[in-house]
């Protein structure tokens, strides 16, 4: 196995131009040093960019925030950019682990290894984020539920790192909600963990909904038949016959080694039902 | 089986580790928690899941705190590494044992140099020390013998000051 430490941002793109399937992009480090102890990953190539200070950065730019890949959830938990842009990125990033990991975990990181669990993609899906990427020869974006293909895979190439995340500006009438379950107060691996974005007319009307689960699927999932149902208008009192009908068309969770499918359902369900009330009233 | 994040070639790395400087040569994604206690001799941080759970080898880096199981060494060249054996610690360590916040051990190091990082957050952001916020400081540090009753209340009194300097 072959490392380069990468200390620019050319250093990264030139050491990745050799890259093959099996090499891997590191940054904070803390999913990719448990795979290599599991065995479950053994690359031919680490591309090591945890210290390249060209990609740890917050700014709000005209296209929105725009958040470097090498941010750390610590950086994001100080950012007050980011606490006014993306109040909901800042909520999951403080559900990122414990302190130990959020010093050292990254938005790209959590993003690009593509974990069902990640607590930071649903967010990045309920805010329409774009993912930027960039090799030596070329820069393109794209939206970030087209970046998530599978699990743990995306639409990266291998000659690519993605260079930042833009959130674009907040809807006058947006209004959001982010919910994590696991099983302890840190380090817990979500069970279910959903965010959402409602854009509200001045009458109270959903213009566009974006809802966002993690964990109920191989990969995280925008709900689109619950976001198009309440954009047709669903009445308060209605929200939880609403979910009933259209969640299980959007997921069917499975059974794993952290919850069931049975458990999974139910709390997906009641936190939707909850989080569109509290949204909605 | 070597685990595959030692074998690429060592590099020579310089770093500060409990305010000495120390240079090594090292596979450069050998874990921080490897090079401090097989390459280094200090055993006193512990390696408890190996997997990021439980924060029994939590270590400052930069004042932040991190787990050294989680850390390639190669990440840390230039850094100052605080341990449980830097005598930046001494106080927290005495209020860990007039608390008696300490069971079998193999927690305690990674419980007062994350009370270290707390206490050192409070300051910086102003705010006053009490149970709740020791209690999510410490929540990515498992106790297995269930002891956080005492551990809390030693890290409650070492932001009082009340361990001996």
């Amino acid at each position: 196995m072959k490392v380069v430490t990468a200390r620019t941002l050319d250093e990264a793109l030139a050491a990745l131009a050799r890259a093959t399937s099996e090499s891997r992009l590191m940054a904070g480090g803390t999913d990719l040093i448990v795979e290599m102890e599991s065995g479950r990953t053994r690359p031919d190539l680490v591309v090591d960019v945890g210290r390249v200070a060209a990609l740890r950065w917050i700014r709000v730019t005209a296209d929105g925030l725009e958040v470097g890949a090498g941010t750390t959830c610590t950086d994001l938990l100080r950012s007050v950019d980011a606490l006014r842009e993306a109040d909901i990125l800042v909520q999951a990033a403080r559900e990122v682990g414990a302190v130990q990991i959020q010093n050292r975990a990254t938005v790209g990181g959590n993003l690009g290894t593509a974990s069902p669990a990640a607590d930071l993609t649903p967010v990045l899906f309920a805010l329409d984020a774009r993912v930027r990427l960039r090799s030596a020869g070329a820069a393109r974006e794209l939206a970030v539920d087209d970046f998530v293909t599978g699990y743990r895979s995306t639409a990266r190439r291998i000659d690519e790192l993605i260079e930042a995340i833009v959130i674009p500006p907040r809807a006058p009438g947006e209004r959001r909600a982010f919910r994590k379950v696991g099983t302890r107060r840190a380090q817990s691996i979500s069970k279910v963990v959903v965010a959402l974005t409602l854009d509200l007319g001045p009458d109270r009307r959903v213009r566009r909904a974006r809802i966002a689960a993690g964990s109920v699927a191989e990969r995280t999932v925008r709900l689109s038949h619950l976001e198009a149902a309440l954009e047709r208008g669903v009445a308060v009192n209605a929200i939880a016959a609403a979910v009933a009908r259209h969640v299980a068309s959007d997921v069917r969770p499975r059974d794993d080694v952290r919850s069931t499918a049975v458990y999974r359902s139910a709390v997906l369900e009641r936190l939707l039902v909850r989080m569109l009330s509290e949204t909605l009233s | 089986m070597k685990p595959v994040f030692e074998e690429a070639a060592p590099v020579e790395l310089t770093l500060r580790v409990n305010g000495a400087t120390r240079t090594l040569r090292a596979p450069p994604l050998r874990r921080l928690l490897d090079v401090l206690r097989e390459d280094l001799a200090l055993t006193g941080t512990k390696e408890g899941c190996g997997e990021g759970e439980c924060g029994a080898c939590t270590v400052l880096v930069d004042g932040e705190a991190v787990l050294s199981c989680l850390v390639p060494v190669c990440q840390v060249s230039g850094t100052e590494v605080s341990t449980v054996e830097s005598t930046g610690l001494a106080s927290i360590q005495q209020s860990f044992l007039a608390e008696g916040g300490a069971q079998c051990g193999i927690c305690t190091p990674g419980m007062i140099v994350m009370t270290k990082a707390w206490i050192d957050a409070c300051r910086r952001d102003g705010v006053a020390p009490d149970e709740d916020g020791a209690r999510l400081a410490l929540a990515g540090n498992l106790c297995r013998c269930t002891g956080y009753g005492a551990i809390v209340a030693a890290a409650l009194a070492s932001a009082r000051g009340g361990g001996a300097p």
